[in-house]
């Protein structure tokens, strides 16, 4: 407890021993804005993904669509099928879809005026199932005999696809946070051994009045992890307002799931924890391992 | 006390000097002479423990210094006092938080603010204790090195060539504050070229002389 008080607030030498300016000064904070405001992009992105794969998962699944050829013998056909799917296993239930549903689902590539009467379009059951489904095998069979050439498409070819891709682009977005945080380590590590190799004499110093090497470490740590975690949060607060500024709603399409809501922004702060831990221990092990290697 | 028993150094496979045995009792004021390059700082950065033997045994007040970790180098050199010629600081740090800094590094309390300043205004430094050492002159870098040598009375100092780049009253001045700490108990083992600054020292308090020469250290003669 006493060692974690220490290298937190140090006392007042051991903050300033470490010079306040320098390149790896700048790098470190740049850096570490630059990946957390990629980091909250990131996790935006995570969000979102998973929100959009659950979100096609439950519109798209559980219903079902049944498309019959017209024939002479359509209305008999549509009758049949109907009384077969109440009597199936896995069916909610089931209706024709009529005349001015069709033509609200064409409006939108033909217009309002379309002649449904002179096009030979089929005709569409909608068929709402159970959790578990039906045999999708023996009712097509089944089908095929009431209506030849009737189809049963549970839109799995599309939304399989669909939640595949939500949720490859999570694990894009996890992957990219992954190899954030490691850029961050590897950044912070090199720049607390660059600035141990360019503050030498300091080092020497330290020795000569007999520091040891975790009073030293300490030193560093505290400098490199604070500059870390005040980069850091800069860098996440402008993620942050970019992130609300993207424009939300239905209109917004994918877009809409991007952003933070309720307690997901507090993600948001969890980025400069995370940055500030990780620079403490990229540079509590770079610099030990350098303090070690000069002897 | 420094006690070094059949020491020997060697740099790249060259001996600098073998089967080097002293022993430079409490209380004592050693001065170290001889040529340049004849291994004065070597001798004395071996009794810093800033380099290791490469066989024989140092001993630094009473205790074996073979095997020592890190953190015991460490606290050894806590407990030993040391002065370069061209001394060395913090640039960005004042004075006297130079001065401080062998507190600082020991989690010891600062001391009071009145006893830095006593320090300071002995070695003649209480005007530059805000002043950053760069801006400093020669004499007064020595003296603020020989403050932070000191600050936590060790009971061994050692001074590298510490009138190397001071003019004579500031060799004397420097002379002074080693004698007086001398006679407050304190080992003294300085390296020096300067042969009046060693008269001017033996003419004061009972001072040894050892040569390094040809890889040995001798007692030096009556002409010193």
């Amino acid at each position: 407890m006493t060692r974690l008080q220490n290298l937190l607030l140090g006392d007042t030498t051991a903050n300033r021993v470490v010079p306040p300016s320098g390149f790896t000064a700048s790098l470190t904070v740049i850096s570490s804005a630059a990946m957390a405001f990629l980091a909250v992009f990131a996790i935006s992105l995570f969000l979102a993904a998973g929100e959009l794969s659950n979100r096609w998962e439950a519109e798209l699944s559980g219903t079902a669509t049944i498309r019959l050829p017209v024939s002479e013998t359509i209305d008999d056909q549509v009758t049949n099928v109907l009384a077969a799917l109440d009597q199936t296993p896995g069916i909610v239930s089931a209706r024709r879809i009529d005349d001015s549903e069709q033509l609200a689902l064409l409006a939108p590539w033909f217009g309002q005026d379309i002649p449904l009467g002179k096009l030979r379009l089929p005709v569409l059951i909608e068929v709402e199932e159970t959790q578990a489904g039906p045999d999708v095998e023996g009712l097509s069979n089944r089908l095929a005999a009431e209506a030849p050439g009737a189809v049963y498409d549970n839109h799995s070819r599309w939304r399989i696809p669909l939640v595949e891709a939500a949720d490859r682009l999570r694990n894009l977005a996890l992957i990219s946070l992954l190899l954030i945080a490691s850029v961050v380590a590897v950044t912070i590590a090199l720049a607390a051994s660059s600035a141990l190799a360019a503050n030498g004499q300091i080092v020497d110093v330290l020795r000569l009045v007999g520091a040891e090497d975790r009073w030293i470490a300490n030193a560093f740590t505290r400098r490199f992890t604070l500059r870390a975690l005040g980069g850091a949060f800069a860098g996440a607060i402008i993620a942050a307002i970019a992130v609300a500024l993207i424009p939300s709603g239905v209109d917004a399409g994918i877009l809409s799931g991007l952003g933070f809501r309720g307690g997901q922004w507090l993600f948001i702060l969890s980025v400069p924890c995370l940055a500030a831990g990780l620079a403490f221990l990229a540079t509590q092990i770079a610099v030990a391992r350098r303090l070690k290697e000069d002897g | 006390m420094i006690e070094l028993n059949n020491v020997a150094m060697s740099y790249g496979g060259r001996a600098l000097f073998e089967n080097v045995s002293l022993l430079l009792p409490e209380g004592s004021f050693h001065f170290l002479t001889g040529p340049s390059g004849a291994g004065k700082t070597t001798l004395l950065k071996l009794c810093s423990l800033q380099l290791k033997a490469s066989t024989g045994q140092v001993k630094l007040l009473g205790r074996p210094t073979d095997d020592l970790d890190r953190n015991q180098v460490a606290a050894f050199r806590r407990q030993i006092g040391v002065v370069h010629q061209d001394s060395r600081f913090v640039d960005h740090l004042s004075v006297q938080e130079n001065v401080l800094l062998p507190l600082a590094v020991s989690h010891k309390a600062t001391t009071d603010a009145n006893d830095v300043s006593d320090l300071l205004g002995w070695v003649g430094l209480d005007h530059v204790a805000a002043r950053m050492p760069p801006e400093l002159s020669g004499g007064e870098r020595q003296r603020a090195a020989l403050a932070r040598a000191i600050i936590q009375s060790p009971e061994i100092i050692l001074a590298d060539e510490p009138t190397g780049n001071v003019d004579w009253d500031m060799s004397l001045r420097l002379l002074d504050l080693l004698i007086e700490l001398n006679r407050l108990g304190k080992t003294v083992l300085c390296a020096t070229h300067d042969l009046n600054l060693i008269r001017q020292a033996k003419s004061r308090i009972p001072v040894r002389v050892l040569r390094i020469r040809d890889g040995g250290v001798t007692a030096a003669g009556a002409d010193l």
